[in-house]
């Protein structure tokens, strides 16, 4: 790598107990940009149209820059001497701790835009808080992605209008992406005990907190989209904690590959 | 080569022969993302800032500062990457922008970066056109060649173009 990690501004003085639960979180973060990035590179050449397929590409492009910061600041917090790559080709699925949203297929254009919409609204506002925590790099990824991650809930949200209040076809297949996706929706605001810590801590936002202004947003998208917002639908959890659907397997046998086949190899 | 002390001033003159290798007109002064030089002895420590986060140009440009470097005898060279302050096209030199537009790309409107802030039903900016320069022109996406440009068509000449997105 010729650019050097961050110089990360003095590390706060954590607890052990602090720090672990901080490496856990980061790397969560981390684990979920890689594999939704992971999953939008897959449409690379493949996308409905020209301008579309160079939308998702970029996307997964901003998502996997946020990857490596995190990754970076992970091994940090860490300090056992591995590397982002290390965190991301040399884990198995059960040790990665993305949510289980972002491992479902692509499905149709559809399914990806419901999948998208879902972790951008999360993401977004996440990030907005997130920019304001006193762990000082953690405010630095924040602070740069997030400007991103609104141009993608911009996209993601236009896409869910046009296909809700497009035709009979667009209707039917967001509809179909919904009635499978949206049981994924609610672990990304459920925390798990390492966040419930962190969150009682001030490290990193209350997603208690973060619902009303996204609750708004999925209203008000919904509602341009004529389509009504799913109700009393059982939450599937587990992602975080490290239980996956057999869909992260998959993606993490392409993934890791390379250096599971040829341990160490370097461009 | 005999290496002499580098100076902070000679650097930076040095710098500014870095150019962008996606916009080879521009060079990283130009662009803003040098943020900071400092020379201790003979040790040199350059910080740079992604324009976006995922940009693949930052390493071809922490090589090419090295390069630069190098060929004046300057070896101890450290190259930092910077997150926060985050790259804003305000730190985009005048001249920047002018040679931009002469390339063919339409360069950030000031004043039309929504931040972070959500524009979610807000007016598309009017650019424009770098080739005719007619204001007749239109968004095709928000996501262009690259991460930091827009894609736009002019109404007028017809030609798709590249913008360089306000960002701040």
């Amino acid at each position: 790598m010729q650019v050097a990690p961050s110089e990360t501004p003095a590390l706060n003085n954590y607890s052990p107990e602090v720090r672990q639960q901080l490496f856990a979180y980061v790397l969560q973060l981390a684990d979920t940009s890689l594999i939704l990035g992971h999953r939008l590179s897959e449409w690379c050449g493949h996308g409905p149209i020209l301008e579309q397929d160079l939308a998702m590409a970029n996307i997964a492009l901003d998502l996997l820059g946020e990857t490596r910061s995190l990754f970076q600041y992970a091994a940090e917090l860490e300090g056992q001497g591995r590397t982002e790559d290390d965190l991301a080709f040399l884990r198995l699925a059960t040790e990665y701790r993305n949510p289980l949203l972002v491992e479902q297929p692509n499905g149709d254009f559809a399914a990806t835009i419901v999948r998208q919409f879902l972790f951008d609204t999360f993401h977004y506002h996440c990030l907005v808080e997130l920019h304001k925590s006193p762990d000082a790099q953690l405010a630095a990824i924040a602070e740069k992605a997030v400007k991103e991650a609104a141009y993608h809930l911009k996209w993601s949200s236009e896409w869910m209008i046009r296909l809700g209040d497009g035709t009979a076809e667009s209707r039917q297949r967001l509809d179909k992406a919904l009635a499978t996706l949206w049981r994924y929706s609610g672990e990304l605001t459920t925390p798990t005990a390492t966040e419930q810590a962190l969150q009682a801590a001030g490290i990193i936002p209350d997603y208690a907190a973060l619902r009303p202004a996204m609750d708004a947003h999925v209203a008000h998208v919904f509602g341009e989209a004529t389509v009504p917002v799913p109700q009393g639908v059982f939450m599937m959890t587990g992602g975080k904690e490290g239980r996956h659907s057999e869909h992260l397997g998959y993606i993490l046998a392409e993934l890791q590959y390379m250096q599971r086949t040829y341990p160490g190899l370097k461009w | 080569m005999v290496a002499t002390a580098p100076t902070e001033e000679r650097i930076w003159q040095l710098l500014e022969e870095v150019t962008d290798p996606e916009v080879p007109v521009l060079s990283i002064l130009d662009l803003g993302i040098v943020r900071s030089v400092r020379v201790e002895g003979e040790q040199v420590t350059v910080s740079i800032t992604p324009t976006y986060s995922g940009c693949p140009a930052m390493n071809v440009i922490a090589t090419e500062i090295r390069l630069r470097l190098l060929a004046e005898g300057i070896t101890k060279v450290t190259i930092h990457n910077q997150l926060s302050p985050a790259w804003t096209t305000d730190w985009m030199s005048a001249a920047g922008r002018r040679k931009l537009e002469a390339y063919g790309i339409a360069p950030p409107v000031d004043g039309t970066a929504t931040g972070h802030v959500l524009n979610l039903f807000g007016k598309d900016t009017a650019v424009r056109c770098p080739l005719c320069k007619s204001e007749h022109t239109h968004l095709v996406s928000q996501f262009g060649s690259t991460a930091c440009k827009a894609h736009y068509q002019c109404d007028d000449c017809l030609e798709p173009f590249d913008y360089f997105k306000c960002h701040a």
